[in-house]
């Protein structure tokens, strides 16, 4: 895990906070490119990202906890979203969820021992008409059935 | 009716400025920015009956012209952090036509003076978000955006900040707050954000789908939008149907159509031929409609009349072996993640609500359980910030009120009247 944010990372935070009305604004977005730079927000993470937008690493911690998309620990190289909010629920999204944990032999919140996917429960992600669905990474599949779902998890081996 | 907010979506590559220019796309903004003055604009849309498409149906006009004549900046914001349950009619748009609501932003911008717009976008909508800031740049090399846009003097940028996986953020003073970098707890309403809003300055919030609805109205003008829908509710819909229906998906359709003739005409009937019991009508937040109870029009009026409202249009459709009290643990779950935490009753009620509905599905539900789940109902309701705890209301209050045989049933024989095997939405069928 890196401790610092390469070249092009700071250039990207530079751009972003230049382009707000004030800094704090860029906070959002600059913790998603934090994420993405470190893989998750460690306290490590949010002190560089302190030190790059000198703002104090309290109001960022502050911001950061509020919202379940910033890692507060880290993660498995890829991210299972599964959404069981009650239109995926009337269509079966019990079932992907108990499949893909059977599959992968982890719960909701773990990862698989060779750190390739962490499997989450999702709530909405409004993807309702397509239902059920899960999230990987930044894509959505949607319609999901159990061949789809061996297929889907094939293409990250 | 003839497709308009989703006329391109079928078209390849519709998301590219030259494909969306090929139908008539920015005939709008050159026409505005060029022939008309900021307060036209506000009388159009206000002529027009545009009424918000996010949820609360205000006429998007009358919103407009609450800026006040301050020296101050202004701000646009669309609002794409689509959440509410049931409601995916926004990322269709998003995906498909970026640059409709892009123009749309544009007028709104200029006619409430804004030189900057945001859009602040769902954060799961990653794709959408690289999308987005695609389409803005190939606006700026159109000359669309940016510095003297077309010789006119007005300059304008759009920035998108996605937000991160909170539902409350969907409402606008939170947003407002999260678009600030700060966690998004909602504010007290005076004053509203019309008046004082993003960094203290007037900022008008507006839904995707309002602000794709502008391009329109321009290039056809307000008489052409109110000859569709009804007469209080103008214009296309976008409606979205989910659950138990053999086809899902968005409708556009007027405003104001049968929701019966939605769900057994357009999304094709019931799964498997099933008998139809519940739909709510509007996004989760929305109270449960019976089947007795669903001839009535999908327009803001008509919906709030039957005692419900038209929300988001978001449809969800429940079959005749809906299990209710589980179908109402299973939203009580989503609200009781979502709680902001700010208002007491809110951040206690809401969960509490939902480790009781949990053990009545867990057939240890206690004899007072239902009282008790009305009580704290009334402990929430009007008295958080903001329209949250409604929302985490409204379903356990509908559900108790129209289905109560199934959640004495559970709470009396520990087991549900619907499906006699096991919880149907957690069990592996």
């Amino acid at each position: 895990m890196p401790d610092t944010f390469s070249t092009e990372a700071k250039a990207e935070l530079k751009k972003l906070m230049d382009s707000y009305p004030d800094r704090m604004s860029a906070v959002m977005n600059a913790l998603h490119l934090t994420q993405r730079e470190f893989g998750y927000i460690s306290y490590e993470a949010l002190e560089a990202l302190s030190k790059e937008m000198d703002l104090p690493v309290q109001q960022l911690e502050d911001t950061a906890s509020f919202y379940t998309m910033y890692f507060k620990e880290p993660v498995g190289e890829n991210v299972i979203w599964v959404c069981h909010t009650l239109p995926c629920a009337l269509r079966g999204s019990a079932n992907v969820f108990e499949y893909l944990k059977d599959k992968l032999e982890i719960d909701a919140g773990e990862t698989t021992n060779d750190n390739r996917f962490t499997l989450m429960k999702a709530e909405c992600l409004a993807s309702c008409g397509s239902a059920p669905m899960m999230q990987v990474n930044d894509d959505y599949f949607e319609d999901l059935t159990e061949e789809k779902i061996d297929k889907i998890l094939g293409k990250f081996y | 009716m003839e497709k308009i907010l989703t006329k391109n979506i079928e078209t390849e590559n519709s998301h590219r400025i030259s494909v969306y220019m090929e139908s008539g796309g920015y005939e709008a903004w050159r026409k505005v920015v060029r022939e008309m003055s900021p307060e036209e604009v506000v009388e159009t849309v206000k002529d027009s009956g545009l009424r918000g498409r996010g949820g609360a149906g205000f006429p998007a006009g009358v919103k407009w012209s609450f800026v006040p004549k301050v020296d101050k900046p202004k701000y646009l914001v669309c609002n794409a952090d689509e959440s509410e349950p049931g409601t995916f009619k926004d990322r269709l748009l998003l995906e498909n036509d970026p640059h409709m609501m892009l123009e749309g932003i544009a007028i709104a911008s200029y006619a409430i003076k804004a030189n900057t717009a945001f859009v602040y976008i769902r954060g799961e909508f990653a794709n959408q978000a690289v999308l987005l800031n695609e389409a803005i740049q190939e606006m700026k090399e159109k000359g669309y955006l940016g510095k003297n846009i077309l010789s006119s003097g007005y300059d304008l940028e759009i920035l998108v900040t996605r937000g991160a996986g909170a539902y409350i953020c969907g409402e606008e003073t939170a947003l407002l707050t999260s678009l600030e970098g700060k966690r998004g707890y909602p504010k007290i309403k005076p004053p509203f954000p019309a008046v004082e809003g993003y960094l203290h300055s007037p900022t008008i919030v507006n839904n995707v789908e309002t602000l794709c609805c502008v391009p329109h109205i321009i290039n056809n003008g307000p008489d052409w939008f109110k000859s569709i829908g009804t007469e209080k509710s103008s214009g296309p819909k976008l409606y979205c149907l989910s659950g138990h229906v053999r086809n899902p998906g968005v409708y556009e359709l007027p405003m104001g159509v049968p929701l019966r003739e939605l769900i057994f005409e357009h999304a094709g009937g019931i799964l498997h031929n099933r008998k139809l019991k519940a739909v709510i009508p509007g996004g989760s937040s929305t109270p449960v409609l019976k089947e007795s109870e669903i001839d009535i029009n999908m327009d803001f009026d008509s919906v709030a009349a039957a005692g419900s409202m038209l929300g988001s249009a978001g449809i969800i459709v429940m079959d005749e072996n809906t299990d209710m009290v589980d179908a109402c643990y299973n939203l009580s779950k989503f609200y009781a993640h979502e709680t902001c935490g700010q208002c007491t009753p809110c951040r206690e009620g809401v969960p509490w609500m939902k480790t009781i509905l949990g053990r009545i599905t867990n057939g240890r539900g206690r004899g007072r359980d239902i009282d008790l789940l009305l009580d704290i109902c009334k402990s929430i309701e009007k008295r958080t910030i903001c329209p949250f705890g409604d929302a985490a209301v409204a379903p356990v209050k509908s559900y108790i009120e129209k289905f109560r045989e199934e959640f004495d049933y559970y709470i009396e024989y520990k087991k549900s009247l619907i499906s006699q095997n096991a919880k149907s939405l957690d069990a592996v069928n």
